[in-house]
């Protein structure tokens, strides 16, 4: 899934400084599953706002709502009845929320409530982790199942640098080296061998490094299949 | 017993603690409420086994988010008594009361 963190009520509360009608509207989608931004997030958000504004002396009308999803054009359409109402729409979806709300209602203000940070899973309660850079050539069979591009700082594809030290990064103490952990998986497999074989160059422009990416289903363009 | 505890206190019932939300100790705060307190079970010993606990976090939560918003967290409190403490009950209400009577009326009006 998509993961976020929440922006500081300060940056949100400035964001919204010059507003007396707002709508915070939460995503059902990954922000949901990661806590951040689902229905119950946005009333917390709603009632923290209230409560700083009312402190302020500068009340606010505040509503919510969470969409199924933010990232589909045929769930923010439920909105275009009530998008004139508010001075603003504060989105606690990941980046593309804001987005395609702006692309739909282009005379309309949309604020992001969260920083979207990567795509990953939840480790355990509470904390997640980067899995998957979506880089667009996916080799992860190739490495035991562990994706150095998105695991390995450098995105090494050959093997540790020499940062790596007893099976930590040197970017941080508590980032593991995931080319200690691919080598340790390969040996323990018995396929070390596999790590000397010489792959062809990643193609990066499948990447972002090739610019804003798109992907298209032909047989779903033509209609529902 | 015939304990008497002050009558700042407006009592709103749960089956448990766990049934408290984030949401409504927000709520009664940004409704007046000068503070709010949580009175669970003692630790270790709620009948749904930590409904107590996550009532605990729970407040913790609203603590940081009143912080962060400039506003005394002691307003929230979570105490731990059994429902055989009358008299526990009494003196936490009195104490919580005469906290919050020290610290003044909220700034949220």
């Amino acid at each position: 899934m998509i993961v976020a963190d929440r922006k500081s009520l300060d940056e949100i509360l400035g964001m919204v400084a010059d507003k007396d009608k707002i709508l915070i509207l939460g995503c059902k989608g990954c922000v949901t599953v990661c806590n951040v931004g689902g229905l119950k997030e946005a009333e917390i958000l709603a009632a923290s706002i209230k409560i700083a504004r009312k402190k302020e002396g500068t009340d606010i009308e505040i509503d919510t709502q969470a969409l199924e999803r933010q990232c589909d054009n045929e769930y923010v359409s439920q909105i275009k009845d009530s998008v004139a109402d508010y001075q603003a729409v504060v989105s606690m979806a990941c980046g593309v929320g804001p987005q395609f709300l702006s692309e739909m209602y282009p005379d309309h203000v949309f604020y992001p409530a969260v920083n979207t940070t990567f795509f990953g899973g939840a480790v355990q309660h509470g904390v997640w982790e980067e899995r998957c850079a979506g880089c667009g050539t996916c080799g992860i069979h190739l490495f035991g199942g562990l994706c150095p591009i998105a695991r390995c700082a450098k995105s090494l594809l050959h093997g540790p640098c020499g940062g790596s030290s007893n099976g930590i990064c040197e970017v941080h103490k508590d980032t593991a080296c995931i080319w200690d952990a691919i080598v340790k998986k390969k040996m323990e497999t018995g396929h070390l061998e596999d790590l000397a074989a010489v792959k062809p160059f990643k193609d990066w422009r499948t990447a972002r490094d090739g610019g804003p990416r798109r992907s298209i289903r032909e047989e779903l363009v033509k209609g529902n299949i | 017993m015939r304990l008497s505890y002050p009558a700042d206190v407006k009592i709103i019932q749960v089956p448990c603690t766990g049934r408290v939300d984030i949401i409504h100790l927000l709520n009664a705060l940004e409704d007046g409420a000068d503070g709010v307190y949580v009175a669970g079970c003692l630790e270790g010993e709620c009948h749904y086994l930590e409904g107590n606990y996550k009532a605990r976090r729970k407040v913790e939560y609203v603590k940081k988010t009143l912080k962060e918003l400039g506003i005394e967290p002691e307003r929230v409190q979570m105490y731990n008594l059994s429902s055989a403490q009358g008299a526990r009950f009494a003196e936490i209400a009195n104490e919580m009361v005469q906290h919050i009577t020290d610290l003044g009326p909220t700034p949220v009006r």
